[in-house]
């Protein structure tokens, strides 16, 4: 077997692995901080969940009892 | 912690906090130590070097094939049980096995150039992975259609119709004659050399680890991102 004339399939192949795994570990990690900040950014809002602290702001039932 | 107690997303999302970090810091051991013993496994004696292109072709085959497998069992807890996270669990699922899937199709195409002369050919291994491929971008592209979240049934039938898929890719190198070669592990043991089996099966355990941890990890996306939208519509609710 040729070492030099297969090395560039290895190479590719370990190189294609680094580019998709990668990608994908990278794609997640922005994905989980842009929806952390989206929350924080709702947050500084006004908006929390209903499950978030007992006196908290409850924009649909104000909505309702303002219809 | 029990383990009924992951439905509620709010204590996934904490289990999720406390183990990611170490499901993570262990993968990247374990895929730097089967890296290293793939790197110094010796050649194959028919093969030669190329060999070394097994130890992510073989693994990505498989998690192609268990992440369809975790998103069908999903897929049925959702139309069966309705359970909170079992959509969840299917829509995470999906860009990581798609993902494995190219990775499996890549490497099988660049190991196949030096021993088959060809980087493709429609053979009946061959074209189920990448029948795979296209379910998952099929099954992704579903998903970006639903505007609700909860309205996860058509996804959840593709996932098990498209589950057909798994059997033809396991059995295809013996239900036809194909190029490929046939399987090398079976119920009563591997014929393939322990020098050479015990770095892919570290690899196989490391890429388990790997899906595992990017699981989780994208699950917990999901139900932020499904916070997000129900705050979003509580707050235009408000402002009108």
């Amino acid at each position: 077997m040729e070492t030099i004339g297969h090395l560039p399939f290895i190479v590719g192949s370990y190189a294609a692995a680094l580019v998709i795994i990668g990608g994908l570990v990278a794609w997640i990690a922005v994905d989980f901080r842009a929806q952390r900040r989206a929350l924080a950014d709702l947050e500084l809002r006004g908006m929390k969940r209903r499950s978030a602290s007992p006196t908290q702001h409850r924009p649909m039932e104000e909505a309702k009892e303002k219809a | 912690m029990a383990l009924t107690d992951l439905a509620n997303p709010s204590r996934f999302i904490s289990f999720a906090n406390r183990v990611i970090p170490w499901l993570g810091g262990l993968t990247v051991i374990a895929l730097a130590f089967g890296l290293n013993q793939a790197i110094s496994a010796p050649n194959d004696y028919q093969q030669g070097d190329t060999v070394k292109i097994m130890y992510l072709h073989v693994p990505s085959a498989w998690l192609s094939m268990l992440a369809w497998a975790v998103m069908s069992v999903a897929a049925l807890g959702t139309l069966v049980w309705r359970h909170p996270l079992a959509d969840v669990a299917a829509k995470a699922a999906a860009p990581i096995g798609a993902a494995f899937a190219l990775l499996c199709l890549v490497t099988g195409s660049l190991w196949g150039r030096p021993e088959w002369g060809t980087y493709w050919v429609w053979d009946a291994r061959l074209t189920s992975e990448l029948v795979l491929f296209l379910l998952y971008l099929g099954v992704i592209a579903l998903w970006r259609t639903v505007e609700d979240p909860a309205r996860a049934a058509p996804a959840a039938i593709l996932t098990l119709v498209g589950a057909i898929d798994l059997p033809i890719i396991k059995f295809s190198v013996d239900w036809w004659n194909t190029l490929h070669q046939g399987a090398s592990f079976g119920l009563t043991g591997s014929n393939i050399y322990p020098t050479i089996l015990i770095p892919l099966l570290i690899m196989a355990v490391a890429f388990t680890l790997l899906f595992v941890t990017l699981h989780l990890a994208a699950m917990r996306n999901e139900i932020l991102r499904r916070r997000v939208r129900t705050q979003r519509l509580l707050q235009a609710s408000a402002a009108n």
